[in-house]
């Protein structure tokens, strides 16, 4: 079994008093909690701290915790002999492999009774299990299979919890969007004593695209346009999740015009599709030959366009 | 329950929950959904129906709700402000991601 030291993780002294080791927890709680907080280790601190106060809040585990002595974080240790039949564990053989503190500790209140050694046969639903499933563009697109691995605790034939790892396969049908989540009923923890089943919940998060970004079930593209192909219009072929497609861009098309793909976007979970949207860039070629730069200056010449009209305009409305 | 077993769902507009269902998901009781319901956190698809169906959205937030109240010792009011808040800042975020979205790069 590994140690951790709690007093550390709150950043408090191994004497602190129970208002202080609160005031401690809150503080990294509103900082760490994944409901509250946009650290991307977030929720990963927010379980360390969380583990630390539900061990340090209770006076009865606090002082079977610090029976266990003072070790490195992260070293292997077994409880002193005297720890577990005092505490519970009975078997002096018993084996402390597998075994996370957390988990030993939360067995002082219960944790073993809930899991069926002796005690009264109550129900308890089974733990849910929430995770994030990072998936491509395209996967979300065409729909998916994802594996998770997770580390869960689960009660052993003796009753005490272990952790084991779990892989899950989990087909995502087409329709996924970023922040979307997805429920499977009854994939979670088993319940205790005929209790329900947890549930696994599973959050979408798109990868980031090179090309395409991603609002709901719409997708952005940035179209560049050479001059010319936005004045005189163009038929140009642009990339979609499906394939390449032609796309006719009008004359006279202005920068930041969206021009819109219907169906295009992302497919719904409950039918239909979003729309793909292409926005208008014009795009200046960085070097121009000799006679480029020539019908440029013609153009120069012969054009009435001031495209900075509405500044005189603007300036004498407003005096 | 409005889904089966094995069956795996999109936590979408087209799902429903009995109030029942939302307190044993969440593993809030169902007086306390209803407070939430009764401080406008969440709202059933038909307030004057005899028995409240909400819409899957909902699960998630009650979800939330559970998570906060065990963490944080909220009492129901305070539950219910800071998880009308947190819905405020998801749906403005979600209109800055629309937003960056359509933004040429």
């Amino acid at each position: 079994m590994k140690y951790k030291d709690y007093y550390e993780i709150l950043g408090v002294k191994r004497d602190a008093s129970a208002d202080n080791i609160k005031k401690a927890y809150r503080k990294l709680a509103h900082q760490y909690h994944p409901d509250v907080s946009k650290d991307p280790k977030g929720e990963e601190k927010f379980k360390e701290v969380a583990e630390a106060y539900e061990t340090l809040k209770d006076a009865e585990k606090r002082a079977a915790y610090d029976q266990l002595g003072l070790h490195q974080p992260g070293e292997e240790f077994r409880p002193p002999p005297d720890w577990g039949p005092q505490h519970g564990t009975g078997d002096a053989n018993f084996s402390f492999q597998d075994i996370d503190l957390e988990d030993l500790l939360a067995g002082l209140t219960g944790g073993r009774h809930r899991a069926g050694r002796g005690g009264a046969a109550m129900q308890f639903p089974g733990q849910d299990y929430e995770v994030t499933a990072h998936v491509s563009l395209e996967d979300a697109f065409r729909g998916t299979e994802v594996e998770l691995s997770l580390s869960v605790a689960e009660p052993d034939a003796q009753g005490q919890v272990r952790r084991v790892p779990r892989t899950f396969k989990v087909r995502i049908p087409k329709g996924a969007t970023d922040g979307q989540r997805l429920r499977l009923a009854g994939k979670g923890g088993k319940g205790i004593n005929g209790g329900r089943d947890g549930d696994l919940y599973l959050n979408i998060a798109l990868h980031p695209h090179p090309l395409f970004r991603v609002s709901g079930h719409d997708l952005f593209l940035d179209l560049p346009l050479a001059p010319w192909e936005a004045v005189l219009g163009a038929e140009v072929e642009i990339p979609t999740l499906a394939g390449p497609v032609k796309l006719k861009v009008p004359p006279h098309t202005r920068a930041g015009r969206q021009l819109r793909l219907g169906g295009r976007g992302l497919p719904r979970a409950q039918g239909g599709e979003g729309a793909l949207y292409a926005i208008a860039q014009i795009v200046v070629p960085t070097a121009s030959n000799e006679r480029e730069l020539a019908l440029y200056r013609q153009l120069a010449e012969i054009s009435t366009f001031n495209p900075r009209g509405h500044f005189q305009q603007e300036v004498s409305h407003g005096h | 329950m409005a889904t089966r077993p094995d069956e795996n769902v999109w936590l979408i507009e087209e799902q429903e929950f009995s109030i029942g269902e939302l307190a044993q998901l969440s593993g809030l009781s169902e007086s306390e959904v209803r407070e939430l319901v009764d401080y406008g956190a969440i709202t059933p698809v038909r307030h004057d129906a005899p028995q409240w169906i909400f819409k899957g959205d909902c699960l998630v937030t009650v979800r939330a709700a559970g998570r906060l109240r065990a963490s944080f010792e909220l009492e129901p009011h305070a539950l219910a402000l800071v998880i009308a808040l947190l819905d405020r800042v998801r749906s403005l975020e979600a209109e800055l991601g629309g937003m960056r979205a359509r933004m040429p790069r």
